[in-house]
This record gives C-alpha cells, structure tokens and sequence, in this order.
C-alpha cells in the first residue's frame, strides 16, 4: 500500500473489499458500523485504518442489526454512512432495511455475497441474493441494487450507491459476490475534483413550516438533520407528510406506500444501468451480471468467432430491474441465455420482461463462475 | 379557577400530537410530565436534544415531544442511538424506551451500549409487561404473576435491571417509581448533566392490562403498592435491588465518572486525522 | 398538640402564604385520581361532572388550602392541572400552625 494521504488518487492494485473502501471515502462517508464477516471483513479492516485518517468514525457493533440501526442514525445526524456484510449478515439487517426505507435515510450497504443458504460456504461465491435484494424486508418498497463485475467497477459502483442514495433517500446496495470482493485487479482512483459527488437535498422553509415527509416533484422529501433547529419527528410507523404516526388511515398508508414505491420507479430510467456489447446484430442474447458476465462476455466473443451473432446485456443495476432494456433485447433475438450462481432468481425477472422469447437459464453453485465454455455451449443450444 | 391559561408544559410538547394515546393512570404520562419538568429546570437547548424510542407504549414518547426525534424498530434503540451521537457528540441523545423493547429484544444492544460507555442517556419505563400488545410477559414481569402468555403465572425470574446496567458498566444508575415524582426529575436533570451511559428505571403503574390482571385495577393500586413498598436505599448493593411485593429498593445507585466511549473516539480521530494530514502536506 | 411545642415560628414576619390559582384543563383529565389521592392538603375532590372523556374531573374543594407544593403538576400524566403562585400577590403573613 502507498503511504497514507487523504484520498489515494492514482493506480492502485487492490481487491474488491478494499476498493470499496477507498471509494466510500472518495464519496464522502464519515462513518461505518459494522460485524466482521467473510467475505467482507476487509472493508471493515481497511475503514477501520482508513476512516481516523479522514476524520470520519469507524466503530464495530455487536451485531449486524445494531450495524444497520447504527448507520441509519449516523445518517440522520447528517453523515454518509455505509455497513459492509454478507448473506447471514443481510438476513439479519432486513428489518432495518425497512426502516431505512419507511424513514427515507441515505445509506449504503455492501452485500459480498457469499454461498448459502444459512451459514453456507463463507470463502466461496454466490450470486444466491440478488431477489433478497429487492423482496427481503417486509412490506411493499422500492430499492436500488447495484452489481460489480470488476474491481473498478467495485470502486466506481460504490461511489455511485451514495449519489444514488443521497439522489432518492433510499438504502442503496452493493450486491458484490465474494470473487469480485475477494480479486485483485488494477483500480484507478479519480482525483477529487474529478469525482461526480450528490448531497442531500435540504429544506429551504423556516423549521414551522417544514414537513419531514412532504416530497418534491421528484418524490424525494428535502432532509433535514438531527441538531438543525426542526424539531421533526420520523417514525417506522405509517406517517404523513409531517411524520407523525398514521395508523389508521388508509389514505395514508396508500399514499406513503405508493410514493416509496414510485420515487424509484418513476425514476428508474435515471437510475438504471447496462452495459450492452454486441447486441445490436444479435440473434443470441445473453443476460448476466457480476463475475458470471465476465465469463459472459468471453462466451460471446468466441461465439462470435464460429459465426454465431451472439451479444451480452451485463447488468449494472439490478434493482430497479432493467425491464425496458430487457424487452428491446427480447424483441429482436430468437433466445436468451442467463447464467446466474443460484438456482433461478433473476432469471425470473428477465422471463418477465422478456414475455414470448425463450430464455434459458444456466445455474452454476460451487466456488467456480461458469465458464465461458459452458455459456458458450448453451448460445449454442439456443441459437 | 382560571381556565384559559395552557400547561407551563405545552412548549415541550407537540400540539398536534396531543393529548396522547395512553391509558388512564398510566405511568408514561407522569414520566412525560417528569422529563418536561427536567427540561424547564435546566433550560435545555431543544435544538440540541434528539428523542429515541422503541416500539411500545413509552415509545410513542418521541412523537410527543417537541424536539428532534426517532421512533425505531423494536429494541434498536441504543444502537441508533449510538450512530446519532457518534456521528454528531454536540448532541443530547436520550433512548425513552421501555422494559420490553430495551432488555428483551434490546437486551444485547443494551450491555453493549453501557459496556461501551456511550453517553446515550436511558429512561427505561418499566411497566412488568408488554402493554402494547396486549399485556404479555416480559423479562421484567414479576415470578407469578398472570399476563396473557403466562395465564397461569409466570415462572420466568425477571431481571433485576439495576444490577444488569451497573454491571454493564453504566457510570449512573437509578431507579424510581411514578409516584417519586420530584426525585425523578431531579436524576432526570442529573443524568443530563452527567458524561457517559446513564440508565434510570421507572416503575410505572399499566392499570388498564398488567394491573387488571394482577389484582391492582386502578393505577392509584398500583401506586399504591409503589407506596408501601419503596424504600429509599441509595448506593446499595444494586444486586440485592430487586423488586418483590414487599420491597421496591428506590434511589441512585452508581454515579461514577468513567471516560466515555466519544470523547476517546474524538480524541483519537483527531490526533490520527491531524497525523495523516501532515503526511499529505 | 402539647403546649410547650406549639410556639411561634422564627421567621413568622417574614414567611409568606403563597396565594394559588389552579388551572383545570378538564376535557384533557381521565380520571386517575393521582392528584386527588396525593395532595398533602387534601385541596382537590371527585367533582360530579362529566367531562368530554366520560370520567369525573377534580374540583377544588378549598383553594385558599393549596400551599403549591406543585405535586398535582408533577404527577398528573395528562397535563391536566397545574397550580401557579397568584401573580402580584405579595402579602407577608404569619404562617399557620
């Protein structure tokens, strides 16, 4: 490692966990709570050193539901802040994701997911909850999911989840698998000025007239912070648009409902993300994310070699589902392929948005991604 | 008799929110009352205060008074708590919660908390049971007594919270019930203006559920019991404070100053950040 | 009581009778009774009226008993009654055994 700076601009050869935590301090996150877990812990480690150094706090709770409640507290007193965990550890932060979500906190969560169910293979990789990303917390909400496949992009994308969080008042995941948290690769860090950063918005109406929840026409309530003088009230309880509890109107559960659900929604095409390659010609489409799209795109290019029109659509974003960009995909291939490491979770998305192309689906557990063999044999079963 | 004049209180309140949801002679009233009465004393800076509370009867406090605050999910109290006052120690951070949602559910977050000395100030309201729902044991309901989940009464020993939070390491400890009005609002003001975790318990009466089922029906029963059974046993033993029909052991027990958990955070935030900027330059 | 106890107080010149108002919110009282039961004076009573919540409200039995102690204030969980030294009221008096 280079001797310690501010903000560690230049060329850097890292792994994963670490890039994540260099790219939380670019974008500005001045506090981490979190529980050590593989294959995540190094986010913590490296925070741990790295957050002192750039005045920001670091603090380790006793588990990863005081991590979650922690940084939600932290954000509410006006800080960016972030946790880092695995599967076990984001089963247990879902209810509190709930609350981030009820209460419109800024925050960011990094899911390096790891093979389950339950305790599972903590050194080995999963893309096993990507739907948990999206359905895990109870309750109807909307969410932003985003999904690295590089340790630049594990940089990049992190930097990215705070804009988007700050953008929409919303919990904003990583959802890294343990290959690309665990790789290292070459990571190229922006000097500051060159770095795209988004606060939240404020309120500017005197504290008596400032309605927590009241939303601007992008959804999105301005955020006032705890010590500012508004005396807001914010509850996990059904409120409105001043914050107290509303239990019992159905008006207003409709209506907050409806809005949590909407602000990403009716926001998706700023939010959602693809990278498309070759796909413009393509007979064959094949739809992947994380490490698996790797794999994907060498598929695709060999596939190519021996006269198959074959084409990639990597996600970046997982939720809100890149539904539109699906469908166009859908419309002018004759099949799509997914290889995902779970046994069928986001296939189900791109199935949906797909409607009358045939997808196959392509599951892979174990500590290996698919090969690009393996994808390329089902391009051409498909085609 | 003058009718026209509001509560020397209203200021502390939210308007709109009252009169609050609880119950006749219910405890939490009196403790709201309680804690008003300490905010006017000390003339705290209500833009400094931030409420937290969790989920149950007590935890609708934070809607009721007028200044910032946050109703959590249940028993995570604390460890928000915790994130507000590390992110910004200017703050007043007080958890108003009650026995359930802090030391059942909350429990691990609690020890932690006082183990770690954050200076979060507690106002745990002790009800002996789980008022919201309905009156279920908690793990402060006394041995025998009848609730809806133990209909033939409890054989759970209850814990003795003093002792809990003294051995934690709480730098102050008390305990009142809602009749010691004016001692409680007096340790309410000293846990304000004390550094470090602090933890006050409150007996409070829940003559609508626990009393009913318990033969005191009326919260003036239950304030009765509170009356014939405190004794006023300052800076004893907290683990022989435990409550039992005959003998409710009130007063401070702990008040000691321990280095709290943000002032060494702060402090060694600085002196790292102050070093690694003179690297840079 | 014996009469070598019963002497004048000290400060008899200088002690005041405080003079209260007490202020009853009654629609916001539910009843409890905490402020009738523990007046050390026995100032307040189980009025006959109902109030909008459907309970008896206090009422005051003899204002000029109420010395301020200011406990009903404090224990009331409904903020229903406060007391209040009568303003301008600034008679000395001797204090009654």
């Amino acid at each position: 490692m280079p001797k310690v700076k501010n903000i560690l601009t230049g060329a850097h050869f890292l792994n994963g966990d670490v890039a994540c935590a260099e790219a939380a301090l670019v974008a500005g996150c001045r506090f981490f709570a979190g529980y050590p877990i593989t294959p995540a812990t190094e986010i913590a480690e490296t925070l741990s050193m790295r957050m002192p150094e750039l005045g920001g706090i670091y603090i380790q709770m006793e588990d990863e539901i005081a991590s979650l409640a922690a940084v939600i507290g932290a954000s509410y007193s006006g800080l960016k802040a972030m946790t880092a965990t695995s599967g076990p550890g984001f089963s247990l932060m879902q209810e509190n994701i709930g609350l981030a979500v009820m209460t419109e906190a800024p925050c960011v969560i990094v899911d390096v997911m790891r093979a389950g169910p339950s305790t599972g293979q903590p050194t080995m990789p999963g893309q096993q909850d990507v739907m948990q990303a999206k359905w895990g917390s109870h309750g109807d909400y909307g969410i932003i999911a985003l999904t690295p496949s590089s340790v630049q992009e594990m940089f990049d994308l992190t930097v990215e989840a705070f804009n988007l969080s700050e953008t929409y008042r919303v919990p904003a995941l990583l959802m890294a698998d343990e290959i690309v948290g665990h790789m290292w690769e070459k990571v190229v860090i922006p000097p500051m000025d060159k770095v795209r950063i988004v606060n939240r918005k404020k309120p500017n109406v005197s504290p008596e007239e400032y309605k927590p929840f009241l939303p601007d026409d992008d959804l999105v309530p301005p955020m006032a912070c705890f010590g500012e003088g508004y005396h807001f009230h914010a509850t996990g309880l059904t409120h409105n648009e001043s914050g107290y509890p509303r239990t019992s109107s159905s008006e207003d559960q409709t209506r907050l409902v409806n809005r949590l659900c909407e602000k990403i929604q009716k926001n998706a095409d700023k939010i959602v993300r693809v990278e498309e390659v070759m796909l413009d010609d393509a007979d064959v489409a094949v739809v992947a994310y994380g490490i698996v799209a790797r794999a994907a795109l060498s598929a695709i290019k060999k596939a190519r070699e021996k006269g198959i029109k074959a084409g990639l659509l990597r996600l970046i974003t997982l939720w809100p589902f890149p539904e539109e960009h699906v469908a166009k995909v859908a419309q002018h291939v004759r099949a799509i392929a997914v290889p995902e490491m779970n046994c069928g979770q986001l296939v189900r998305e791109v199935e949906r948005a797909a409607r009358e192309t045939p997808v196959t689906f392509l599951s892979k557990l174990g500590e290996e991604p698919h090969t690009p063999t393996e994808i390329l044999d089902a391009i051409r079963r498909a085609a | 008799m003058v009718q026209e004049m509001a509560h020397p209180f209203s200021k502390y309140l939210r308007a709109e929110m009252m009169p609050h949801i609880w119950c006749t002679g219910c405890g939490n009233g009196v403790v709201l009352n309680c804690f008003a009465h300490a905010l006017d004393e000390l003339q705290l800076d209500l833009d400094k205060l931030v409420v937290v509370s969790g989920i149950g009867c007590i935890g609708r406090t934070a809607g009721y008074i007028n200044a910032d605050s946050f109703h959590t999910t249940h028993g995570r109290a604390l460890a928000f708590a915790t994130g507000v006052k590390l992110a910004n120690p200017e703050l007043e951070v007080m958890v108003i919660s009650g026995d359930g949602d802090l030391f059942a559910i909350g429990g691990n977050h609690f020890i932690h908390a006082a183990r770690r000395n954050i200076g979060i100030k507690v106002l745990c309201v002790n009800n002996l049971n789980y008022g919201m729902t309905g009156g279920q044991q908690g793990p402060t309901t006394p041995l025998g007594s009848i609730t809806t989940t133990s209909p033939y009464g409890n054989i759970e020993h209850p814990f003795n919270l003093v002792h809990l939070a003294a051995a934690s390491g709480a730098t102050y400890v008390a305990r009142w019930t809602t009749l010691h009005v004016r001692r409680l609002t007096q340790s309410i003001k000293r846990m304000l203006q004390k550094k470090g975790f602090c933890f006050i318990e409150v007996l409070s009466p829940c003559p609508e559920i626990y009393g009913r089922y318990n033969k005191m029906r009326s919260g003036l029963e239950m304030m009765g019991w509170f009356r014939k059974a405190s004794v006023i046993d300052s800076f004893s033993d907290p683990s022989k404070a435990e409550i039992t029909p005959e003998r409710i052991a009130v007063g401070e027990f702990v008040d000691v100053e321990k280095l709290s958990y943000e002032r060494m955070l702060h402090e060694k935030i600085s002196k790292i950040n102050e070093e690694a900027m003179e690297k840079v330059s | 009581m014996p009469e070598r106890i019963r002497h004048a107080a000290l400060d008899k010149e200088t002690i005041k009778q405080v003079k209260t108002e007490i202020h009853l919110i009654k629609d916001e009282c539910k009843g409890c009774g905490y402020c009738i039961e523990y007046c050390p004076r026995k100032v307040l009573e189980e009025s006959d009226e109902i109030n909008a919540r459907g309970v008896h409200p206090p009422k005051v039995v003899d204002e000029s008993k109420c010395m301020n102690c200011g406990f009903c204030t404090a224990v009331c969980p409904d903020f229903a009654i406060f007391v209040i030294e009568k303003p301008n009221e600034k008679d000395v008096k001797h204090a009654k055994s």
